[in-house]
């Protein structure tokens, strides 16, 4: 498969001039490191006893003291070594679980140090008095290959009770993957809700005058950390969306003078068209099992929705009525599209099959309904809604309507992985600024993500492989 | 757009390096004087196809056409704009264009990209039905990337919702 990928990849570039070549690489920066590879190992038979704790989530105490290494070594992870470390992974845990809004957390500043020994089996009543519910124990050991060893405990302080435990080996580069893991392993433990901390984020970010924005596309781990620009912010970027395996990128960019979609590859910092058209090209989309795209193209001013193998190939039209279909979401099983189209005479919401058969309109609200994009759960579609500029969600058969947020104007609604909380981006009104946001699916816990730069067009990607 | 980005800083390293000349100490070299700029040429006016030429000829308010909310229909003072600029492109057949097609902040993204290009396309095609080749025509769209009005009002909306005509030296 990969083979194949590459040599429809050299196909592609083999058939464009060097010249075109070279202005369509002339906006990239440095490519990057690519992520190394997290193992999950085998921490012994955890045991599963039910939590002891009944009441609201928001109220659950859970203390995150310093992980324990067994020897204090140096590491490129930390310039202290891996004692170092060790608090430096609870205190991503602690932020994790604090700006999520969900659970009360207490980091390793305000706690005491366990022992090595001590994170298997807890000095409970060290414990007791600190107001908290739960209790996170975890280690870090440097390898003689280099890389890590990573174990996370949670127990259950009224019952003295181990709830769940797990363990990764990751390379140095990758240590914050380590700790998010440990954020997902208890975050799914108590809610019982899927993981959704280890995955990543593309997104524009903006500088500049409303009427001359630089706009770059950049990544992100979930939690901010990570930040990198792609491009150099000579071309405008837009609307970038993380192929499923996070091996490559899909945007618009003006790098040539006109809105062409591009497929961005990760690890060679090189990219090709998504068709060899002279149509401007809009809004990609990656199916979930990352074989095909969906990709916009306007022919004489008509916009229309098309998909295209991710290994090159004939480009197949889904839809063909008069007026503007864009966008485009995959079903989790990949059988059907949401997308939006104003051939009624506004933006409203359509399904269809991914073949492109059976279109029908779902949204009837009297809003206008734009930028679908349906949950990783199934159960759910968010949207914009473009009369008011509130992001929304409803069911995937246009019922259970429900308004999420009230800025002057958000949009663009992007999931996490696990279909629970919902990102976006807001602009205020007069200056044009516009910032991250994220909200749970409940309509709570309302919060921006902290991003270097003005920042709009967020992707979540799903769970890190 | 950029280049305007590039000018700005350059501006600003001059101005900051003026003040630093001020300020620096007597035995560093002197900084190098300014060439003054080369004599302009006579004054001959703006040539034919450049964008001021085009502008001096029909007039800055017909180079733009505006559009409703939405909306991408030509109407009857569109029609008297893209015939004075069909003039001009039949009396001088050497130029080619851009038609830009621009949207208001009040829209999502993609969509405003679409309704751009299908803004450019209607001024094109009206263009092209009194008479000018369509191979001279480019069409290209910049959603709501490119305000000409900053506040977020009716009034700048309305200035924002446009198919400007550039054309191309």
């Amino acid at each position: 498969m990969k083979y194949v990928l590459f040599a429809a990849a050299a196909l592609l570039a083999a058939s464009l001039s060097a010249q075109d070549q070279a202005v369509q690489n002339q906006d990239l920066g440095q490519p990057l490191p690519e992520g190394g590879v997290v193992e999950t190992i085998d921490e012994g038979e955890g045991l599963s006893g039910s939590v002891s704790f009944e009441g609201n989530l928001d109220d659950l105490g859970i203390a995150i003291p310093g992980f324990a290494t067994d020897r204090d070594v140096s590491t490129p992870a930390n310039s202290s070594g891996t004692a170092a470390l060790g608090k430096e992974l609870a205190r991503v845990i602690t932020a994790d679980l604090r700006n999520n809004g969900l659970f009360k957390p207490t980091g390793p500043d305000s706690l005491p140090q366990p022992t090595f020994n001590e994170i298997t089996s807890p000095n409970f009543p060290t414990w007791s008095n600190r107001g908290a519910e739960m209790l996170v124990h975890g280690y870090v050991r440097g390898r003689t290959d280099g890389k890590l060893t990573v174990g996370c405990y949670l127990y259950d302080m009224a019952l003295r009770s181990e709830l769940v435990r797990e363990g990764w080996v990751v390379p140095p580069a990758d240590w914050r993957r380590a700790a998010h893991k440990c954020s997902d392993l208890i975050y799914s433990r108590l809610t019982g809700e899927s993981p959704f901390f280890d995955s990543r984020i593309a997104y524009i970010a903006e500088t500049g005058p409303k009427d001359n924005r630089s706009k770059r596309l950049a990544i992100m781990d979930s939690d901010g950390a990570n930040h990198r620009f792609i491009t150099t912010g000579r071309s405008t970027a837009l609307t970038p969306r993380y192929s499923p395996d996070y091996k490559k990128l899909s945007y618009l960019s003006y790098v040539d003078g006109n809105p062409r979609i591009y497929v961005y590859d990760i690890g060679t910092g090189r990219q090709t068209l998504i068709t060899q058209s002279d149509n401007p090209t809009f809004a990609p989309r990656w199916s979930p099992d990352g074989n095909w795209l969906l990709y916009s193209m306007a022919v004489g001013g008509n916009t229309d929705i098309y998909r295209v193998s991710a290994r090159g190939g004939e480009s197949i039209r889904l839809t063909d009525t008069p007026g503007i279909d864009i966008g485009g979401s995959y079903s989790p099983d990949g059988r059907q599209i949401v997308f939006e189209s104003d051939r009624s005479g506004a933006q409203q919401c359509y399904v269809m099959n991914a073949d492109g058969t059976n279109q029908r309109r779902i949204s009837f609200g009297g809003s206008r309904c734009a930028t679908p994009e349906w949950s990783p759960r199934g159960d759910q579609i968010a949207f914009t809604n473009s009369s008011t500029f509130n992001i929304s969600v409803m069911t995937p058969s246009g019922g259970n309507v429900r308004v999420l947020t009230n800025g002057w104007q958000d949009e663009a609604p992007t999931w996490a992985p696990n279909g629970r909380i919902i990102q976006f981006f807001r602009t205020e009104r007069n200056s044009g600024k516009a910032a991250l946001y994220q909200v749970d699916l409940t309509g709570e816990n309302l919060r921006q993500l902290p991003t270097p730069v003005d920042a709009s067009d967020p992707a979540w990607g799903p769970i890190l492989p | 757009m950029n280049t305007r980005v590039a000018t700005g800083l350059m501006l600003a390293s001059t101005i900051a390096l003026a003040a630093c000349q001020k300020k620096a100490p007597e035995e560093l070299p002197p900084p190098p004087t300014e060439t003054a700029p080369a004599p302009a040429p006579a004054p001959s006016g703006p040539g034919v196809g450049s964008q001021q030429h085009f502008i001096d000829a029909v007039g800055q308010q017909n180079t733009v056409v505006y559009f409703d909310t939405d909306q991408y229909n030509i109407d009857a003072e569109d029609q008297a704009k893209l015939q004075r600029q069909a003039q001009y492109f039949s009396q001088y057949s050497q130029v080619n264009f851009t038609i830009e097609g621009h949207a208001d902040e009040r829209g999502t993204r993609e969509y405003n990209l679409a309704l751009g290009e299908r803004r450019a396309n209607a001024a094109k095609n009206y263009l092209v039905s009194v008479g000018v080749p369509a191979n001279r025509i480019r069409t290209i769209s910049y959603g709501k990337e490119r305000p000409v009005a900053l506040g977020s009002n009716q009034a700048a909306w309305a200035q924002n919702r446009r198919a400007a005509t550039v054309t191309i030296n």
